[in-house]
């Protein structure tokens, strides 16, 4: 069958229009539980990092918005260390602040190969029930072998002990550099001392065994076959937590807990 | 026209299979496996599209202008993807995040225009809607197989319960790591291809 050109267009025309609608109308109708669903992912990893819950539990949204009941969300400008209260600390997105170059600066060449540091980072302070600092929740990221490893790490109120940590995005070879998702790696960490006696980030994933964080206070385990992920995960902790990034804001938060103590 | 309905329906399942046969559809079936669950959500969209897709093109095949028909049905079929995957991230988050692109990629799986343009085109919507569902189970019973087999033997479970346990928690079972990269579907569905030609004997192709 021959049809002109005249109805050819007017129908290609039409299946435009009743397209576009269908997908226009599922996607404003179902945006609001979308952006709900994405907001409880990345609480349910800080949790995860603090150590609040466990990974792959199942939690429900209510569970969640009570366990963030006791967890200040704070903006911390990384250019002088203090919290920033005129950021919506809540609202703000990181990493695409970390891309758009009025929000963000450009960071020295470094091993973990971030190119641009945003000018705040979104800080969580889970506190205790009398208010105290109870543990700190700070984003990182960095290169590992395939890909940039995004994740968080939980410090104790003392600034040095590491309760948790935890990447939620990566691109790292399953079974090897991927066992950084292992439960059984991650409980390495708590109780390992981020900074040694003199302040200087200390904290290195070794190759081999380390042993228990009273010995070992400073390594932890390798990831067999996964040196370079390993080595990764050790250059981030010495970018983020050098003095001119997280290292100012923990001097000033110290100084700041000392003050009140 | 009864024998017809059945045929459309049964017949993809094993005497023309998508993947087996055709061997359409190849990149999700490698992609999506390593888990039993994301599989399975992955059978459910592409049932979803290729249902609807069928029906919707086989309303319309007698409106279409033949010299458009191909880029028709690919904006139908998008649309379709699209709303889909927005329904999956609204409804099954941490799923949808796992299968990241490939719901998207259900635009160029070959299956879905396969059938819109094999079958759709030539046939009423009801034996369309059939055949839709048809290839769509023959598609998921290959996905699911092979997903089943690569999260059994790559990890030690089965829909994230642990069957076989593994020794580094503790148990006896070394999992073989290579079940979890695509490699591994490739040798599963290659196998699956094999053992269903030898009960099938008239799918092996003669060399000419």
């Amino acid at each position: 069958m021959r049809h002109s050109t005249v109805y050819t267009i007017l129908f290609a025309a039409l299946i435009c229009v009743f397209c576009g609608v269908f997908v226009s109308y599922a996607a404003v109708s179902l945006k609001e539980r979308q952006v709900v669903n994405e907001k409880l992912d990345k609480r349910k990893k800080v949790l995860e990092a603090a150590g609040l819950i466990q990974a792959g539990e199942p939690v429900t949204a209510e569970r969640v918005d009570e366990l963030f009941q006791n967890i200040e969300v704070v903006a911390v400008d990384l250019r002088t260390g203090e919290e920033d209260p005129q950021v919506d600390a809540t609202e703000y997105d990181q990493e695409k602040a970390a891309g758009d170059p009025a929000r963000s600066f450009r960071a020295e060449p470094n091993p973990s190969a971030v190119q641009r540091v945003p000018n705040h980072a979104q800080v969580f302070k889970v506190l205790d029930d009398s208010g105290q600092l109870d543990m700190l929740v700070l984003p990182i990221e960095g290169l590992g072998l395939w890909g940039t490893l995004y994740g968080f790490i939980a410090l104790d109120s003392d600034l040095v002990t590491v309760r948790g940590l935890t990447y939620y995005r990566h691109k790292e070879t399953p079974g090897l550099g991927g066992e950084v998702d292992n439960p059984r790696w991650k409980d390495l960490w708590p109780n390992r001392r981020l900074f040694d006696e003199q302040g200087d980030t200390a904290l290195r994933v070794i190759k081999g065994p380390a042993g228990p964080p009273s010995e070992d206070p400073y390594k932890v385990d390798g990831l067999s076959g996964a040196t370079l992920t390993a080595n990764g995960v050790t250059n981030m902790l010495q970018f983020w937590f050098a003095d001119d990034l997280y290292g100012r804001y923990l001097d000033n938060l110290e100084g700041a807990t000392r003050s009140a103590a | 026209m009864a024998a017809k309905k059945q045929e459309a329906l049964i017949d993809p399942l094993f005497n023309n299979n998508p993947i087996a046969l055709q061997v359409l559809g190849i990149c999700s079936a490698l992609a999506v496996t390593t888990k039993l669950q994301t599989a399975l959500v992955m059978c459910v969209a592409v049932v979803a599209v290729l249902t609807l897709s069928n029906l919707t093109i086989s309303l319309l095949r007698n409106q279409i202008p033949s010299s458009i028909r191909i880029i028709v049905q690919l904006t139908v079929i998008a649309s379709l993807v699209i709303i889909t995957d927005q329904i999956l991230k609204a409804f099954l988050f941490e799923t949808s995040k796992q299968l990241s692109v490939f719901v998207g990629l259900i635009i160029t799986n070959c299956i879905i225009m396969g059938r819109a343009e094999a079958f759709a085109m030539q046939n009423g919507p009801l034996l369309s809607i059939l055949d839709g569902l048809g290839n769509g189970v023959g598609y998921s019973l290959i996905l699911l197989i092979t997903a089943f087999l690569r999260e059994l033997l790559g990890s030690g479970k089965v829909f994230g319960i642990s069957v076989l346990p593994l020794i580094n928690e503790g148990g006896w079972y070394n999992p073989n790591g290579m079940m979890l990269l695509s490699p591994a579907a490739f040798f599963i569905i290659g196998g699956l291809i094999w053992v269903l030609r030898i009960w099938k004997p008239e799918q092996v192709e003669v060399d000419g």
